[in-house]
């Protein structure tokens, strides 16, 4: 097992990789910018280093500070959490030639499922249905018009130099096609320096579900269920659930096969997410793989008696994956909230600042994951979320109803935060009857007045 | 109730160490409150006395790290500089080395005059070797930091009397 880790990250993870670490015997080293002097996790981290300002690009993400600090603290492996440099290929790389572990799959891995394209046509080599697609750029419209027929409408055209949205047209016919073949050329041409184009099937109304998946070196490897993550706001995750109210146990049996086998032919190790879009018919479609720990893993966890960062740390230290984990079933309901310094009733701005007062709900099936407390400053220079809350139920009504009652409870005083937002979308029948895909929520946004302020709650002096 | 009786108030409240206090007499309502704000440094030590640290000793480590609590922004732990003094913090987390080569002088020393682009020291991140500028001018009067320790991000190297 290795003596010290450094936990190359900040804020909630930084904190739960710590105390993983702590349970396991292992001290642990916590990096911080100065923007981050008094988070949590750099108090309960055994030994601390300051490696940079505020600004991510100058401190969490400059790679040789953090094998500079990891060389000076003298630790055999790093943890890189999620986010920052959890997927770069380069910097496990760096990390595998200062001899330091880097908790995660090999850099070449990395490497092979960060790159989309190469990612899908692995899917495709080992028979993960992947949305349909022409093989590469369509040239003319003659040959655009057959791939689409073939494809099945509606379907997406695609700039191949393409990003952030941009030389994406939807065409939901045939009629309609041509127009937007050619109005994709040209916003290709005009944004990119180059009309090529090719054609995707479009998924409508789709739903993210995504599967956890871990491997050790010794072969073994398990498929640890499924995660629902169709509430978004703007491709962000605002509450996930495990599990999906959409599958049938079809349609969950062949999704998880397609996952272990996956993990299995790639030679993967270690935890990763591979995650999916289902249509409204059944059909799954590989979207890509995450090769690293995610945000929501603790629904998992909760549903299937297991603490996956231990299990990160245990592989990497050549251990097999524990036994209650291979054998594990899954056991009743879990949904978490992602609690972001938001203002809900301002299109979600930024709330930093001062919490003067905190006070986290409790009781049965209730984890709140999070390295903030009373008198805590939220930094303005990372990402908003500040707090997760995840509660576990025997059953999904069980499960929201005590979301909706740990909400209620939760106390976040001093800057504005998502809470409300969360608690208005758990009442909702759309939620309650789990019919809700990845539109979801700008719909519900766009229809709804804002929803009304929680009654705040008032405490007792000196609590 | 005047001025003279809540200041008494309060050196009562510190004689006692109280931080809260709150009083309704007749029409008047008096509430006092010192400081409010949570101690993370109490936490932190509350946690330490309660378990001990996780792993091997720190022996192991080049040098003990200062920790959050003293010098991170680069200010002394009492609180303040002597006026027209300044500090070199590091800029980079690395090891710190005052000569540019083990058996050479050192770059610089106390009473030394140095300007902005004078190398007052080395600090090595990685195998490279990074040569450090003053960045002020002044005369040193202080090295705060040893041959060969560990540095982190915003340590304050030396001091320099810039008046």
């Amino acid at each position: 097992m290795f003596k010290n880790i450094l936990v190359a990250n900040r804020g909630e993870i930084a904190l739960r990789v710590i105390r993983a670490a702590k349970e396991l015997g292992v001290r642990t080293t916590a990096i911080y910018s100065e923007a981050d002097v008094d988070s949590m996790h750099v108090h309960l981290a055994d030994d601390a280093i300051c490696i940079g300002p505020g600004p991510s690009s100058e401190s969490y993400l400059r790679m040789e500070t953090i094998l500079s600090a990891a060389e000076i603290a003298n630790v055999d492996a790093i943890h890189p959490g999620y986010g920052f440099l959890s997927e770069n290929p380069r910097f496990a790389e760096l990390c595998e030639s200062c001899r330091v572990k880097f908790i995660g799959p090999s850099s070449e891995v990395i490497a092979m499922m960060g790159d989309k394209n190469q990612a899908r046509a692995t899917a495709v080599k080992y028979g993960v249905p992947v949305t349909p697609g022409s093989e590469g750029i369509v040239e003319t419209e003659k040959e655009a018009l057959e791939v689409a027929s073939q494809i099945g409408f509606p379907v997406m055209v695609k700039a191949s130099a393409g990003g952030g949205g941009r030389g994406m047209r939807p065409a939901f016919n045939q009629a309609a096609f041509v127009s937007a073949f050619h109005a994709a050329r040209a916003e290709a041409e005009a944004c990119f320096g180059t009309p090529d184009v090719y054609i995707e099937k479009l998924v409508e109304n789709p739903h993210h579900v995504e599967f956890q998946v871990a491997a050790d070196a010794h072969g073994g490897v398990v498929q640890l269920g499924e995660r629902d993550c169709s509430m978004q706001r703007r491709n962000q995750k605002i509450i996930e659930e495990t599990p999906s109210p959409l599958l049938t146990d079809d349609l969950r049996a062949r999704m998880a096969e397609a996952s272990e086998s996956l993990v299995r032919n790639i030679g993967y190790e270690n935890c990763g997410t591979i995650e999916y879009l289902v249509d409204d018919d059944g059909n799954f479609y590989f979207m890509e793989m995450n090769t690293r720990i995610q945000v929501e893993h603790p629904i998992t966890e909760e549903v299937r008696g297991c603490d996956l960062i231990k299990e990160q740390i245990r592989i990497a230290a050549g251990k097999r994956l524990s036994e209650h984990v291979l054998e594990s079933e899954p056991r009743g309901h879990s949904i978490e909230c992602r609690i972001n310094a938001e203002d809900p009733y301002n299109n979600f701005a930024p709330s930093p600042g001062r919490i003067d007062l905190f006070y986290a709900p409790g009781g049965r099936g209730v984890r709140v994951d999070t390295h903030v407390y009373s008198g805590y400053t939220v930094p303005p220079h990372y990402d908003s979320m500040i707090a997760k809350l995840i509660v576990t139920g025997a059953n999904r009504e069980i499960a929201i109803a005590r979301m909706i009652r740990s909400l209620n409870e939760f106390v976040i005083r001093g800057i504005k935060t998502t809470i409300p937002f969360q608690a208005s979308i758990l009442k909702h029948n759309a939620f309650r009857s789990g019919d809700y895909n990845i539109g979801w929520v700008e719909k519900f946004l766009a229809d709804q007045p804002p929803p009304p302020e929680l009654p705040e709650f008032e405490l007792e002096d000196g609590l | 109730m005047d001025l003279k009786d809540i200041k008494q108030i309060v050196e009562l409240m510190d004689e006692h160490g109280l931080s809260q206090f709150k009083l309704e007499q007749d029409d008047t309502k008096l509430e006092l409150q010192k400081g409010g704000d949570l101690d993370i440094e109490a936490i932190r030590s509350l946690i330490a006395s309660q378990a001990p640290v996780a792993g091997p000793a720190p022996a192991q480590l080049a040098a003990p790290f200062a920790g959050p609590g003293a010098d991170a922004s680069g200010v002394a732990p009492d609180g303040g500089l002597p006026a027209g003094v300044v500090e070199i913090p590091s800029p980079m987390v690395g090891t710190f080395y005052s000569a540019p080569a083990p058996d050479a002088d050192s770059f610089v020393s106390v009473g030394a005059r140095v300007q902005a682009d004078t190398i007052v020291c080395i600090v090595e991140a990685m195998k490279v070797m990074n040569q450090i500028s003053a960045d002020v001018s002044g005369e040193i009067v202080e090295v705060l930091v040893e041959n060969g320790t560990a540095v982190q991000y915003g340590e304050p190297l030396f001091r320099v009397k810039t008046a």
